[in-house]
């Protein structure tokens, strides 16, 4: 009879417990400004690049050459380009692509920079070599290596994700790397090795998961990044091929014709800044509340 | 000092070798045979065969590149298809322009963020803090490239005040230089002050509540002294740190900007290289640009102990 007093109370306990966590955790996410203000941003980008497109009034391919070079109005908010295409419209389908390749850059390269990572905090040998391989990408300019591996594999979206994920990698590998070491040398691992755990099980099931959060607010940051470097490589001619709206061919529409049509390159331009803007506060907030000790200029 | 010099330089060689043979596989990935390319569609089956042999691309991948280390280690860094010219000398000829460029940026960068990174610090927790950290997040945010657009709409387009591309040397006078270098300079810069002006404002902070600058303003010494001899000496370093940082990452920027302003510099003779695929160019530039990577952090390294004597290269692992 006790015993069942106690259970229920300390069931009691429990929910009480996980929603004081829940509480304080939902209070630390509303008072983290960053965090808010990045994900309305970013949530509202998504939301347009899936649902943009079936709202829209104007065809993003749509010529119409009696229609060129119109200035912003009512019916084109963002005016027309060159060959009176909707900019607009333009810029609503580039989010499905230029963000679509942000999302892919940030999933494959911490996939990759995961497994890199891992591995080469466990096996000296390996993190030789791997270290070694990724002192070297990081060496040169990102943008210059993407640019190189675009004029080899040829312009896809495919390439342009394989290409910058490939740059991205060795900055996810390193973070994870710094995390698994650390965790390698603690009690638990100690332990489960003792108790005979294999070496794949201690990496999996023990040190991977541990590294996520650091992971998370990298993969964070490379996101912007990928957007970046797919602006700038479509920009110069070696992305994803035109007519396709990416946010960096609508750009460079623009810049051929920066002094007949300013609207051209300023709202794409925009665009990006503020997409870059949500997802650097977007990380800024979520290392704060995934990894304290890390923040750096917190004061 | 010396042995920690050797070590250093030593250390770059593996990083040389791997960036070396990184770009030398991808350029070798590229479709389209190189001969194909500078003699155009027209050229026939002998002659792009001639030239096959003339820049030795008949022999296998790993002679190669065998060859081309064994000359580059010499100082040959190749031809250029294109540009009729020995690689080095092209590096040479397109140096000029970054180097003026590169400077400038970082001038802007420095003499804009260190003031406003001391201000915030300063004036912690109000709205000249908040508006300066506001800037800072801007300015990491908005791409070069992007920027530089914006002012060339803003600078060229709507006041009509300077140039919208173009270089001149400084040998046509300064005026005309600075005035093709300006608006590149800025959009390169403001990434780097916003980060400089942070990383000042982080490092300020930390030494402003130091027992020593206490005692200074307690014995009376006058704040412009205070922040200028006591605090910003000791905050210094981590700052030394991102604008080292900044001037590796300036490499990288100059690529688009130089593209986008029309600046002969090497970024601008890296990308067209990519895009002409002049094996040799961009083989040869990476590398004089990794080069240039690895002694800057060296020198980064030896500034540290002239700015700050406590930081002894030797006793560090």
């Amino acid at each position: 009879m006790t015993s069942s007093t106690e259970n229920i109370d300390l069931h009691a306990v429990k929910t009480a417990l996980r929603k004081e966590h829940n509480s304080i955790l939902l209070r630390q996410i509303m008072s983290n400004r960053s965090l808010v203000i990045g994900f309305v941003i970013i949530a509202f980008l998504i939301l347009v690049a899936l649902f943009g497109p079936l709202v829209i009034a104007h065809d993003p391919n749509a010529m119409n050459v009696l229609n060129r070079f119109a200035p912003p109005s009512a019916t084109h908010w963002f005016g027309t380009d060159n060959l009176g295409r909707d900019v607009l419209s333009r810029v609503i389908y580039g989010a499905r692509i230029s963000m679509g390749i942000g999302v892919a850059v940030a999933i494959v390269a911490s996939l990759a920079g995961l497994i890199v990572g891992v591995y080469s905090s466990y096996y000296t040998r390996l993190d030789h070599l791997l270290m070694r391989i990724s002192d070297g990408i990081m060496a040169f300019p990102g943008l210059l290596l993407a640019l190189a591996l675009m004029a080899a594999l040829g312009g896809r979206a495919s390439n342009v994700v394989l290409a910058v994920s490939i740059v991205a990698t060795p900055y996810i590998a390193r973070v994870v790397r710094s995390e698994a070491l650390a965790l390698k040398e603690q009690t638990f691992v100690e332990a489960t090795r003792a108790l005979g755990a294999s070496d794949t099980r201690i990496i999996w099931r023990h040190i991977a998961p541990n590294t996520l959060s650091s992971l998370i607010v990298q993969a964070t940051f490379i996101f912007a990044e990928a957007i970046i470097v797919e602006a700038a490589l479509s920009f110069l001619g070696a992305g994803i091929p035109p007519p396709a709206p990416s946010w960096g061919n609508i750009l460079s529409d623009g810049k051929t014709y920066i002094y007949k049509a300013w609207w051209m390159t300023f709202f794409p331009g925009m665009t990006i800044t503020i997409a870059i803007i949500g997802l650097n506060l977007f990380g800024d907030g979520l290392r704060d509340l995934l990894d304290p000790h890390s923040s750096k200029t917190k004061n | 000092m010396k042995t920690y010099l050797l070590k250093r330089l030593l250390s770059a060689i593996p990083v040389l070798f791997i960036v070396s043979t990184i770009v030398f596989l991808i350029l070798q990935m590229t479709p389209g045979d190189p001969a194909l390319v500078i003699l155009g569609q027209e050229a026939t089956l002998e002659e792009v065969e001639d030239l096959r042999q003339q820049l030795k691309l008949d022999r296998p991948i790993y002679e190669q590149y065998f060859n081309w280390l064994f000359n580059a280690l010499q100082g040959d860094l190749g031809e250029s298809y294109f540009m009729n010219d020995s690689v080095m000398e092209a590096i040479i000829s397109h140096l000029g322009p970054t180097i003026s460029l590169g400077i400038l940026a970082e001038i802007i960068a420095i003499t804009l963020a260190i003031p406003l990174g001391i201000l915030a610090a300063r004036r912690k927790g109000t709205m000249t803090d908040q508006s300066v950290m506001a800037f800072s997040l801007l300015g990491m945010s908005i791409p070069n490239f992007l920027l530089s657009l914006f002012l060339i709409l803003m600078f060229s387009v709507f006041w009509r005040l300077l140039p919208v591309a173009g270089y001149k040397p400084l040998s046509a006078g300064l005026w005309e230089h600075l005035k093709y270098l300006l608006l590149p300079a800025f959009a390169l810069g403001t990434a780097h002050a916003a980060l400089i002006a942070r990383m000042t404002r982080s490092a300020m902070l930390e030494v402003l509540n130091a027992n020593y600058i206490k005692t200074a303003r307690a014995k009376g010494v006058k704040e412009k002294w205070v922040i200028y001899k006591h605090a910003l000496r000791n905050a210094f370093l981590p700052i030394l740190t991102v604008i080292g940082q900044s001037f590796l990452g300036l490499m990288g920027g100059t690529a688009i900007v130089e593209t986008i302003f029309a600046i002969p510099g090497i970024g601008q003779l890296i990308v067209n290289g990519v895009m002409r695929r002049d094996y040799a160019v961009v083989q040869g530039a990476v590398l004089y640009v990794t080069f240039a990577f690895v002694f800057i952090n060296l020198a980064i390294d030896m500034l540290y102990g002239i700015v700050n004597p406590q930081v002894r290269l030797d006793s560090k692992k």
